[in-house]
């Protein structure tokens, strides 16, 4: 089952080199179409009460010890849905604005979403290795060719950058299966085998990094605002929903499992935090400080994705369940808030703030729609975000009552600089001429939209099946990490 | 094993007496069809290897002839494959590109032939003077080939530097050669190897014969600082000579360093092991770097050689099974990809268009889109991103470093993949993302066609299922 949701993208892209440009959004939204519904299907087979499952594993490279193993558990299945979900939703976005190099951009969007399903099922570090890396190549494809104005520079910024962490990765997970002498690069086998303590520490060290570029996390944020508002709309939709969870979901699987054997994993613990703290302070004051409505979007997650360190780093149960749910949540509001800002950025083609103003009073449906993702971005109750965001906060409260005390303020800029934008660009008179033209959502966009909206609610509503969900995976976790 | 030359003499000796005569016959060919002896050639020659392997599986050890002055064993057959591979896919591009530049003449096809007979001793010699014959002998043909197209300024130029470089070279590897003679009293690497164990390893001469035959070796290979020679030959070279020159002659330099310094001077690491890492480390800053500023295609690929010759020494200094089998398989992906990238250029080559500079390349995509995504795939494979073949090359010579406990060398190794995959963005970028001057029409031919599809085949293949090469190379 996995493998044909792996597949199915990649055979996908095949087959569209050989269709006629014209055919190819349609062809690829067919193929991104089946995502979802193939990830349904798999959630309505899979058990809550059992660990992984649709387990599939054949010896790839024997010689090397690398296994084609793939497996979801409770985590895993919930960034398949986001990954499945967005990659359709992405696909919708540049419907229309994407006139240039058709086919290209359609293959690339297929390819990257074949290397996100690898990244999230994986469970051989070097298969992950492969897919985690791999996702790279199509990204600065999708930055590089239809991105903004200085497209180029923030496409080769965010290969190299991320790059960096991913070498970093390798070397870790080279290091760990020398290091265990364990012959297998399946991550369950080498995360739990006995290492000194000094290897535990590099190899922490290792994986870190280069999760932390990918989140990312204070201080190797910089690639991503340049990268995000660079990016097409589908591009920032996918960074920003999928590709920086990656990053997260990285460190939760892989870099938390070490952190017993690490010596003085206390201090480190605390260090990771403070950083977590303080890209949501800075994240929210810098956002705070934008002119540009994508890059506001952009800087707002660095400040999410504090929190959701923040949770993963609180070491409890409820810290990394708050952190994955925020995970999910942040990816739904912050692709809604990318795809709204891509729906005027492609009527006036500025991302200006200044140049808007006003636009309630011509796109009524746009403005509420922009509503909701502002609030639940924001964190109000009875959206998605406030779940993410309490259950992190009382996850941080249990592990230091600082972390959670510090982390308030940035819940403060955030619907802050959130509201600011919304007033700045939605509410007031419609003073601007160039705004005149501006048409409200068609059924298009209402498709992209409205699932989303859809599910902030419903997650904020009725979080439970996603909590039921989480709870056999994050205990074992956190019974690992004592 | 009496006699002077017995039947097994010449069973061993076979594939590079093939070579040489196919070589002859192609250069004396009175019409043309230098190509068609060349395929012929490797024909054969692949057939005599493919024989000479299966006697050396079933014996289950190595064939020694000539008194132990030829080894046939795994090493000497695995490189010699990627010589017939090399040559075959270098040779098919080449009768349209020297028809552009109207040198088609018989002699270079023979060249080709007499410099791979050549390195069939480098590879399976395992006696100094035939391995220093056999490097002479490669050498000395490519000399003529880099200088082969003569109208051409760079090109005679490239073949002069070349010359002056290599021969002071080899000067630097006799005078190594001649004193490991001289300390050990025997030309054959199994008794030197039985000569220098006796010795004091602290004794100065042992260390400057492997400082002579090291210095000799890092100009073969290409390793900075003796990689002067490389840029200039490679840019002033026809683009073909520099595939075949880039990999092969790399290869066999490559095949000749495994012999001595795994052979008779592997017990003296500790001397040689120091000089190894400083040649890596300044191979792969002097090569990355270097690489960033250049506008010409192949002068970045020349130096991007470079710092690929520093990954291999990498091999070499972990030292232990990893490494040595890494240097294998670095040295088989190395064949398939830095080829493809070389044969794209070739296409890009026409009447009075070098097709070699940076901007050459923009808006390649919509000119030749099956060629971008080619050329594409061979240079993320350079820069050793998965699922290409360069990733599995580079993981075994981190893997192998990482083994033997060389970590520093292992991030440095890594992070200089960051690097290089910048230089190699440029290139990505012009043929993607930059516009087009002037369209400019291409030199495809089918001889292009067919050796960029075994190249594209072996770089994205081997990627994704590596498992026959490494089999292969743990058999050897």
């Amino acid at each position: 089952m996995i493998t044909w949701l792996l597949l199915t993208p990649f055979v996908a892209m095949l087959v569209l080199l050989f269709l006629p440009a014209r055919l190819s959004r349609w062809w690829a939204l067919v193929a991104q179409a089946a995502g979802p519904l193939m990830v349904a299907g798999m959630s309505l087979q899979f058990d809550r009460a059992q660990g992984y499952q649709f387990v599939e594993r054949v010896p790839w490279i024997p010689t090397l010890g690398v296994d084609y193993h793939v497996a979801v558990d409770g985590i895993s299945i919930l960034f398949l849905f986001l990954t499945s979900a967005i990659g359709f939703l992405a696909l919708l976005a540049g419907w229309a604005s994407i006139q240039d190099r058709v086919k290209e951009y359609y293959a690339m969007l297929l390819l990257l979403q074949a290397a996100m399903y690898g990244v999230f099922v994986a469970q051989d570090l070097l298969l992950f290795f492969v897919f985690f890396e791999f996702s790279l190549v199509p990204m600065y494809f999708l930055i590089g060719i239809w991105g903004g104005e200085r497209r180029m520079y923030a496409a080769i910024k965010f290969f190299l950058y991320t790059l960096t962490g991913s070498v970093l990765l390798l070397i870790g997970i080279v290091a760990l299966y020398v290091v265990s002498g364990a012959r297998t690069f399946d991550a369950a086998t080498l995360l739990s085998s006995q290492l000194s303590p000094a290897a535990a520490q590099w190899i922490f060290w290792a994986f870190f990094l280069a999760f932390a570029v990918k989140v990312p996390m204070f201080p190797f944020h910089t690639w991503l605002p340049d990268a995000h508002t660079e990016a097409p709309t589908a591009g920032s939709v996918i960074l920003a929903g999928v590709m920086l969870k990656m990053g997260t979901y990285g460190l939760l699987r892989f870099a938390l499992p070490l952190l017993p054997q690490v010596p003085d994993a206390a201090r480190i613990v605390q260090l990771l935090a403070v950083a977590s703290l303080i890209a949501i302070l800075y994240g929210g004051l810098v956002s705070l400080m934008q002119n540009d409505w994508k890059r506001l979007i952009a800087y707002s997650s660095v400040s999410h994705m504090g929190f959701c360190t923040l949770g993963l780093f609180s070491l409890n149960e409820l810290g990394i369940t708050g952190s994955v749910l925020q995970q999910v949540n942040h990816g739904i509001t912050t692709s809604m808030l990318f795809l709204l800002v891509g729906i005027v950025y492609d009527q006036r083609h500025t991302r200006e703030i200044a140049a808007y103003g006003g636009l309630a009073t011509r796109m009524p449906n746009f403005a509420s729609l922009f509503a909701i993702a502002v609030f639940a971005s924001a964190g109000l109750p009875l959206l998605n975000g406030f779940v993410g965001e309490f259950t992190i906060l009382s996850g941080a409260f249990q592990a230091n009552r600082a972390w959670a005390y510090w982390a308030i303020p940035g819940i403060i800029f955030g619907a802050a600089y959130l509201l600011w934008l919304y007033q700045r660009t939605m509410l007031g008179r419609l003073d601007n001429p160039a705004n005149e033209a501006l048409r409200d959502l068609n059924a298009r966009e209402w498709l992209m939209l409205a699932p989303l909206a859809a599910a902030a609610i419903l997650i904020g509503v009725y979080p439970r099946p996603y909590f039921d969900l989480l709870e056999r995976p994050v205990k074992a976790l956190v019974e690992s990490l004592r | 094993m009496t006699g002077y030359y017995t039947s097994s003499d010449n069973f061993a000796l076979l594939p590079a007496t093939l070579l040489a005569l196919f070589g002859l016959a192609a250069m004396f060919f009175p019409r043309r069809g230098g190509l068609v002896l060349l395929l012929m050639g490797e024909g054969f020659t692949g057939f005599m290897l493919w024989r000479q392997w299966s006697f050396v599986e079933a014996n289950g050890s190595p064939l020694v002839a000539f008194q132990g002055g030829l080894t046939i064993d795994g090493m000497a057959l695995f490189f010699n494959a990627i010589f017939v591979l090399a040559a075959v896919l270098c040779a098919l591009v080449s009768y349209r590109y020297l028809e552009i530049a109207g040198e088609d003449r018989n002699e270079y096809y023979g060249l080709m032939l007499l410099a791979q007979s050549g390195m069939f001793f480098l590879a399976a010699g395992t006696e100094l003077v035939t391995m220093f014959i056999g490097l002479e002998t490669m050498a000395v043909s490519f000399y003529i080939l880099v200088g082969f197209l003569r109208a051409d300024r760079r090109s005679n130029e490239a073949a002069m530097k070349y010359l002056l470089l290599g021969a002071f070279s080899t000067g630097f590897l006799v005078y190594g050669f001649s004193l490991l003679y001289g300390l050990s009293g025997s030309t054959r690497l199994a008794e030197i190897a039985q000569g220098l164990a006796r010795l004091d390893p602290t004794d100065p001469l042992l260390l400057l014969a492997v400082a002579t035959t090291g210095a000799g070796l890092a100009f073969k290979i290409g390793a900075a600082p003796f990689h002067m020679w490389i840029p200039d030959a490679y840019e002033g070279a026809p683009t073909p000579v520099t595939a075949y020159l880039s990999v092969a002659s790399k290869a066999a330099a490559f095949a000749l360093m495994l012999r001595i310094f795994r052979g008779p001077l592997g017990d003296f690491r500790d001397l040689w092991q120091p000089m190894a890492v400083a040649l890596a480390v300044a191979s792969l800053t002097i090569g990355n770097l270097a690489a960033i500023s250049q506008s010409n295609v192949k002068r970045m690929l020349a130096y991007s050689s470079v710092a690929h010759a520093g990954y291999i020494l990498l091999g070499i200094i972990a030292g232990n099974d990893m490494g040595y089998r890494g240097v294998l398989v670095y040295v088989a992906v190395y064949a398939f990809m830095n080829l493809g990238a070389f044969l794209v250029l070739v296409v890009l080559r026409r009447e009075g268009i070098g097709g070699e500079s940076l901007d050459d390349l923009n808006g390649l995509v919509k000119r030749g889109p099956v060629y971008a995504v080619l050329m594409t795939v061979f240079l993320l494979s350079l820069a050793g991103i998965p699922p290409t073949a360069g990733f599995i090359a580079k993981y075994y010579v981190f893997a192998a470093l990482i083994e033997a406990g060389q970590y520093v060398l292992a991030v440095a190794g890594a992070l200089y993949i960051v690097v290089s995959l910048y230089y190699y963005l440029r290139v990505v970028r012009a043929m993607f993302l930059s516009d087009a001057g002037q369209p400019l029409p291409l030199a495809g031919s089918w001889g292009v066609r067919i050796s960029l599809a075994a190249a594209a085949l072996g770089t994205i293949a081997l990627g994704i299922y590596p498992e026959p090469l490494l089999r292969w190379v743990n058999a050897c």
